[in-house]
């Protein structure tokens, strides 16, 4: 790892805050590094699911006689091969899961309740024998009514997924079945007393469809289970502790008995975090005696791994003449997919988070519709609450003639303010986002013809969590770094940034690594935006563990007190009265007698990481709006974020980009399109149409740093918050342009026309 | 049925494979040459992630059967560096941190060098257009754009 390019002036640091070269950058261009569908062990299976063609069936029988029947074919599994769980809901980072769901979903049992549904999966010699065989698997289905929309899903009568599901947080305890599997609220002071000092009152309705994560990489891994029940997983996932604690748990084997290796991981943002083809994996690989290869087409991805919620929702907001919002209230229904679970909880907490408000109240409905189970997707739940909130603040600054920065700095949550949600918050950076914005000179650039400018601002709660990291001094004084968040986007570079900056090392003397579970005490996934937030608070205690460990060695060496040796500038050196007294050690020193004082110098952090905190943006963004055709194209794009510090700029600018990339296709572009049937019309790239290089604009980012008090190098977490504002941002530099407020995503061509015809049948629209 | 022998040449190097009918291009460089720095992202076309060029043509490898390959030159993202020294698009990248996950950074580093072979001084808009049949879901494109231009400009000797 070189370090080249020293361009952040301002940074009181040698190493943090600087762009070196990432260390895994190298494999990267050449096409070495091994991603989840890279690895292969000898002897080896192909694993392939049969998927359920209905979206919502009984299943009454399945025969897997003929296929098991089939030559080449070794192992054929259903729900059967797994035993069935209790309902119990368990906190899994940013998310809920249900064991009882999570079995179903990876195996369809009573019922398939999504088409893509997994019915059966089995192990071939190869691929083409393993496709014939699921030919040969006869399912006898009972077709069910079923229901996509998550309106529909709600009102009495429609088609009820789950039997024994009674809405839960309603009082009376309700008597009948539904798919609404949770109420739930947040309440702060007293709405109906705040409307009535509003001077003006805006309510609106809107809706977002499921977006999918849209990872480059399809789920893949090989899994071996020894004779003894000994089993290797190699996978592409987020959390390859959670992978071995979900298939444990599913296959009723101890922890211990599986060792789970993270391969490189080809994007995630959220989507990587459960399981679908590694316990089928596992259980196919042990009826088999051989290990399975498993990779899902890229039409399974779309139909069977989670997108994130679509929702419906509704916003009203008052104000008073100066701006000051009096009072304001949100109700959100979440559609989950097949099982509970949506990211509703989150999206409540959320919608109102940037700002310091008196009366608020956020109504949320979790609600299970016939489509596959949503799965967390970069800031679970945020984006839509936040996209109908940001919506209505910017028309109800448009009607009072406010300018929408000003609007929302005269509402702007500041350290102290007590969010709706519960908490009270320490120093955060949503005025100093704002006032980047104000001061930026995107905000003051004249418009063309046909464009329009909008803000939006953002916010995200950001997570820490169990996390476990080792550092060991080797025998030539080089340091080895393993972490266990896999890294998706440089976090390597980072956490041998950290390390060097506390040893004051060279960063090529660090080699990182992220190690399996079998190397390391439990770590909890990457996501939350955790993993440079707490593998790096992780690693700063392990790197001051052999810090201190050194200087206890020199003390041995030199007959001093332990706490007259120092640490400093690289070296360990006598202190204080001592000074000078003998010739300082490097670390290479230290290595050197090592054996001889003690044996082998590691540091070994495990901690519970504690102190995340919310990061904040704010977003500008022109567009400009094709009056024949309705098409809307980003024309210029700026993404202000408090990152607390950023380690390494370049990988925090590429967050803030690469959520904004995500946000514009989630405004424009991307939606699910279902038949009648209940059938996904659009499982591929070019239908599901994600933003291309051709779309897009350079997107502009300005890194704001509210240092966070709770980390030794003040960071936040950055990756989710840039995915917040832009469906908002978008929105309302739409309506800046034409004049049209739109509600409802995407704005696809095809809407924006029919919405700009209808607004210029009534002269209201200014294109 | 029996399998079909195939010869061609791969990053200069001249290699035989048995591959079934129905086997692409893309399954034979992964799965019987090794070669997994070529990425199935979608296997329809749509992603990019499995670009090579095929005698100086830039192909996604997946809609490309592998019997079509016989007797032809195909180029990999194995094949940019020159020894230990990385391609100028390579450095750029990784200069740039025009890439996250990675995933898609071969079939980008593929499609890059082709145009920069058909158009050595591209303007942003050109580097977007060609490269809009490689989807990336990290970045954005913003650095990625930047790492072709700058590579380009020191290919150029600018």
């Amino acid at each position: 790892m070189q370090e080249k390019v020293k361009d952040t002036p301002s940074s009181e640091f040698q190493y943090v805050g600087h762009r070196p070269d990432r260390p895994d950058g190298v494999d990267k261009v050449t096409g070495r590094a091994k991603f989840g569908a890279d690895f292969a062990m000898s002897g080896q299976l192909v694993g392939k699911v049969l998927r359920s063609p209905y979206a919502h069936a009984r299943i009454r029988a399945i025969d897997t006689g003929a296929a098991e029947r089939l030559p080449g074919v070794k192992a054929v599994i259903t729900a059967a091969d797994f035993k069935d769980q209790p309902s119990e809901f368990i906190p899994a980072g940013e998310m809920m899961i249900n064991y009882r769901d999570v079995v179903r979903n990876v195996m369809a049992r009573e019922k398939a309740l999504y088409e893509g549904h997994p019915i059966a999966a089995v192990a071939a010699t190869n691929a083409v024998i393993a496709k014939q065989a699921l030919k040969l698997i006869k399912v006898d289905y009972e077709v069910l009514p079923h229901v996509i929309d998550v309106v529909e899903a709600m009102q009495p009568g429609a088609p009820i997924l789950h039997e024994d599901m009674y809405t839960a947080g309603v009082d009376p305890a309700p008597k009948t079945p539904s798919n609404i599997a949770k109420r739930l609220e947040f309440v702060l002071g007293d709405v109906a007393a705040g409307f009535k000092l509003a001077d003006v009152v805006v309510e609106r309705e809107f809706t977002t469809k499921p977006v999918h994560q849209g990872y480059i990489e399809p789920h893949a891994c090989v899994a071996s289970v020894s004779e003894d029940g000994q089993a290797d997983v190699w996978v592409t996932t987020q959390g390859h502790w959670i992978v071995r604690a979900h298939c444990a748990r599913l296959l009723g084997w101890d922890v211990n008995k599986i060792r789970v290796i993270s391969s490189e991981i080809g994007g995630g943002f959220g989507g990587k975090t459960v399981v679908y083809l590694e316990p089928l994996a596992l259980a196919l690989a042990k009826k088999a005696r051989r290990p399975v290869k498993m990779v899902m087409t890229r039409e399974e991805v779309f139909r069977a791994s989670g997108p994130t919620s679509g929702a419906h929702v509704r916003v009203k907001i008052g104000a008073r003449k100066d701006g000051r919002i009096v009072a304001a209230e949100a109700e959100l229904k979440y559609q989950a997919g097949a099982f509970a679970g949506s990211p509703v909880q989150p999206g409540a907490m959320c919608a109102y988070a940037p700002y310091d408000l008196e009366h608020v109240r956020v109504v949320g409905y979790d609600v299970v519709t016939n489509r596959p189970k949503v799965a967390a997707y970069r800031a679970p739940g945020g984006p839509i609450s936040e996209f109908a909130v940001e919506s209505v603040i910017d028309e109800i600054a448009d009607k009072l003639g406010i300018d929408p920065i000003e609007m929302r700095l005269r509402n702007a949550a500041k350290q102290g303010t007590k969010a709706a949600y519960g908490p009270k918050f320490g120093p955060i950076g949503m005025v100093e986002t704002l006032e980047a914005a104000k001061a930026h000179a995107h905000w003051r650039t004249p418009l063309e013809k046909h464009q329009g400018r909008g803000v939006a601002s953002g916010f995200w709660f950001n997570i820490g969590g169990e996390t476990s990291v080792s550092l060991s001094l080797n025998e030539d004084g080089t340091l080895s770094l393993t972490a266990g968040t896999p890294d998706i986007g440089g976090l390597r570079a980072s956490l041998c940034m950290m390390a060097a900056e506390e040893l004051k090392v060279p960063l090529d003397k660090i080699r990182v690594q992220i190690g399996d579970t079998g190397q390391l005490g439990y770590n909890f996934l990457t996501g939350g935006s955790r993993a440079t937030f707490s593998s790096g608070m992780a690693t700063v205690q392990a790197a001051r563990e052999v810090m201190k460990e050194a200087c206890k060695r020199a003390a041995k060496l030199w007959e001093l007190p332990e706490d007259a040796v120092e640490y400093k500038d690289g070296a360990v050196r006598p202190a204080g009265p001592n000074a000078g007294k003998h010739n300082p050690m490097s670390l290479k020193e230290i290595a050197g007698i090592a054996g001889k004082t003690g044996g082998p110098i590691a540091g070994y952090a495990r901690i519970n990481a504690a102190g995340a905190a919310p990061s904040l943006a704010t977003h500008i963004c022109d567009v400009e709006v094709d009056p024949d055709t309705g098409k809307v194209s980003v024309v210029r794009y700026t993404a202000i974020q408090d990152a607390g510090r950023a380690i390494h700029p370049s990988y925090v600018e590429g967050q803030y980009q690469g959520g904004v990339a995500q946000g514009i296709g989630w405004a424009l572009n991307e939606e699910y399109i279902y038949d009648d049937d209940g059938k996904l019309q659009n499982p591929g790239f070019l239908d599901y149409r994600v933003p291309v290089a051709s779309d897009l604009p350079m997107i502009d980012t300005v890194i704001v740093e509210v240092p966070n008090p709770r980390h030794p190098y003040g960071v936040r977490g950055v990756g989710e918050t840039p995915i917040v504002p832009p469906m908002a941002a978008v929105a309302n530099a739409v309506a800046n342009a034409t004049g049209v407020r739109f509600t409802e995503l995407p704005m696809s061509p095809p809407k924006v026309l029919k919405a700009l015809d209808a607004a210029r049948a009534k002269g209201a629209a200014k294109i | 049925m029996a399998k079909h022998h195939v010869t061609a040449t791969v990053n200069g190097d001249a290699v035989e494979f048995l591959c079934d009918t129905q086997e692409t291009l893309l399954d034979c460089l992964r799965d019987q040459l090794g070669l997994t720095g070529t990425k199935e992202g979608c296997s329809t076309g749509d992603c990019g992630a499995c670009s090579v060029t095929v005698n100086g043509r830039l192909v996604c490898s997946c809609l490309m059967l592998a019997v079509e390959a016989g007797g032809t030159s195909i180029g990999t993202i194995e094949g940019i560096a020159r020894g230990n020294e990385l391609h100028p698009l390579q450095r750029k990248f990784i200069e740039h941190a025009a890439l996250q996950c990675g995933i898609c950074t071969p079939g980008f580093l593929v499609a890059a060098k082709s145009l920069l072979e058909k158009e050595p001084n591209p303007s942003e808009t050109q580097v977007r257009f060609w490269l809009a049949g490689n989807l990336c879901r990290c970045t954005g494109y913003d650095k990625i754009v930047r790492a072709v231009l700058d590579a380009a400009a020191e290919m150029r000797g600018a």
